[in-house]
């Protein structure tokens, strides 16, 4: 591993060398490393690029590392990971892509990810994504996320695109069986001329199953972002999503959120809200001390963290 | 010591020249100074133009000799000038940790944050990670506030109405925090008050009503006036 690749596992990964437990690294398209475990298998696939991830029923405590770099500019990749989380299990998941294109072309890495958790089966599941470079080559990122969750299964999801990322398209589907829950948290921030676009559309088909989307954005410079969301509620079911933006000089948002209830015991909320940073909390740091620079800072880290 | 020097203050509301503030001269050097008079008389003005969120029309402001009218928020901030706001703002994602280490400008410990949090009555392990939004109370969310500028401990401190929005078992908690503020803190404090509890522990009393300072003098001076001349309409006093 170069210095360069360290650098964008250490922001995609919060590692400084291979992780513990099982992992998988992928470097400009290849394999550069693979670690398993008794409970956790990592197989690649064989009709098209990708990896399978199994893990045994039960398996508890355990963590998964499949961080994706890109350092050659002009690498255009489409990877299918597939994960199959077996009953009773509860692990932690941490996928997550780093670009460095310092090239003229363009870079782009689009991760398919497919999850099927088992009965009582528990996942969480970090994703980050950052880009750097100091070419014009732009780095685009299309992470595609599926979850299909059985019976009294949970899933957490956290992901976050901070920085260096010029073209988003995040795309999730889930369906819910009975008791199952999903909780996602999805942090945003784009600047320049950088665009994103959430696309997100869950059944809600089982019983007491529940969905909470939490959406923070922060959109600076003349970037824009695109907030869709859909929640079908098929049975007495509660679903919830939120969407919070912060825009900033030329930024745009838009938060296009659609809910279906075809049960009449269907339970289903959005909240949308967008606006500049509020002149009273700006004025309260600035009573504090901070000059308007830093309470703008603050705002934002406190908002996106 | 805060000098105010023929401070006067109009807005444009439309096209009507409004005078909130008029001419208002005076000394603040005690330890423990309140201004009262009627709602909407200039009270709240003049504390956010000594914090410098207003700017007076005309006139000055000087802190310790020091003319501070030009300065904006954050320098009068620097030079030891904290305000408690009567509606405390929000922040998404912000907890009361972040807020307090703000305030006090450098990292603190948990346990240092835990006397200033229980300087106001509330329980640090409670309440560190909070974040400042509406799951927090109003009296919850004032004792915070009250907290970020102990947590300063500048010479200059202004509380603008902190018993406003809140239960009467907050206030008569939230009286102790100030009767022992008094006690502890060294500096200025400067409050927005109508409770005659709060006037009651104020060394000195300013009376603006209307824009015009009215009066400045100690309790003995000032409370006997206030408490008689309370405005009532005949129907209510009629009926008393």
């Amino acid at each position: 591993m170069d210095l360069v690749q360290k650098n964008l596992l250490e922001q995609v990964a919060g590692l400084h060398e291979v992780p513990e437990g099982a992992y998988n690294i992928r470097a400009n398209g290849s394999k550069l490393g693979r670690n398993t475990t008794a409970n956790i298998d990592i197989v690649s696939k064989t009709d098209k690029d990708g990896i399978d991830i199994i893990i045994k029923p039960g398996t508890v405590n355990e963590s998964v590392h499949i961080p994706v770099l890109l350092s050659q500019s002009g690498l255009q990749e489409c990877v299918y990971n597939d994960f199959y989380i077996g009953e009773g299990a509860d692990v932690t998941i941490v996928a997550g892509c780093g670009i460095h294109n310092c090239g003229v072309d363009t870079s782009k890495h689009d991760g398919i990810h497919t999850f099927y958790l088992e009965k009582g089966a528990k996942v969480r599941y970090v994703e980050r994504h950052y880009g750097e470079g100091d070419g014009n080559g732009e780095n685009i990122m299309n992470p595609q996320t599926i979850v299909h969750l059985k019976e009294d299964s949970y899933m957490e999801m956290e992901t976050t695109q901070i920085k260096g990322i010029d073209s988003t398209n995040r795309v999730t589907r889930g369906d819910l069986a009975d008791g199952a829950r999903l909780e996602i948290h999805e942090k945003i921030m784009t600047h320049g001329k950088q665009y994103a676009k959430t696309d997100f559309s869950v059944d809600l088909n089982g019983d007491n199953s529940s969905c909470n989307l939490v959406s923070r954005s922060v959109a600076k410079g003349e970037s824009k972002q695109e907030f869709f969301s859909i929640m079908n509620g098929n049975a007495a079911c509660a679903g919830h999503s939120e969407c919070d933006a912060i825009i900033m000089d030329h930024g745009c948002v838009t938060a296009s959120p659609q809910l279906t209830a075809n049960s009449i015991d269907a339970n289903l909320i959005h909240e949308a809200a967008i606006g500049k940073i509020a002149g009273e909390q700006l004025i309260k740091l600035m009573t504090l001390g901070l000059t308007e620079k830093e309470a703008e800072e603050q705002i934002i880290n406190g908002f996106l963290k | 010591m805060l000098e105010l020097r023929n401070i006067s203050y109009e807005v444009d509301d439309n096209h009507d020249n409004k005078e909130i503030l008029k001419d208002v001269s005076v000394k603040i050097e005690d330890h423990f100074v309140a201004i009262t008079g009627p709602n909407g008389g200039g009270k709240s003005t003049l504390a956010k133009m000594i914090a410098g969120i207003i700017k007076p029309t005309s006139g000055q402001i000087l802190l310790d000799g020091e003319d501070i009218t030009e300065f904006d928020i954050t320098e009068r901030a620097k030079k030891g000038i904290s305000f408690a706001f009567q509606q405390p703002v929000h922040f998404k994602g912000l907890t009361v940790k972040d807020m307090i280490t703000i305030a006090a400008g450098k990292d603190m410990t948990v346990t240092e944050i835990c006397n200033i949090l229980s300087e106001v009555g509330l329980c640090a392990r409670e309440y560190i990670d909070r974040e400042i939004n509406s799951s927090l109370s109003g009296g919850e969310l004032k004792r915070i506030e009250i907290a970020m500028i102990a947590a300063r401990g500048t010479k200059m401190s202004i509380f603008d109405e902190p018993e406003a929005g809140i239960d009467l078992w907050s206030f008569n908690s939230l009286i102790k925090v100030f009767e022992k503020m008094r006690d502890e803190i060294n500096g200025t404090i400067l409050i927005i008050s109508h409770q005659e509890r709060i006037l009651n522990i104020a060394d000195k009393i300013i009376v603006i009503a209307d824009g015009r300072l009215e009066k400045v003098g100690t309790k003995e001076e000032v409370l006997p006036a206030l408490l008689d001349t309370a405005e009532s309409c005949k129907t209510l006093t009629d009926k008393l």
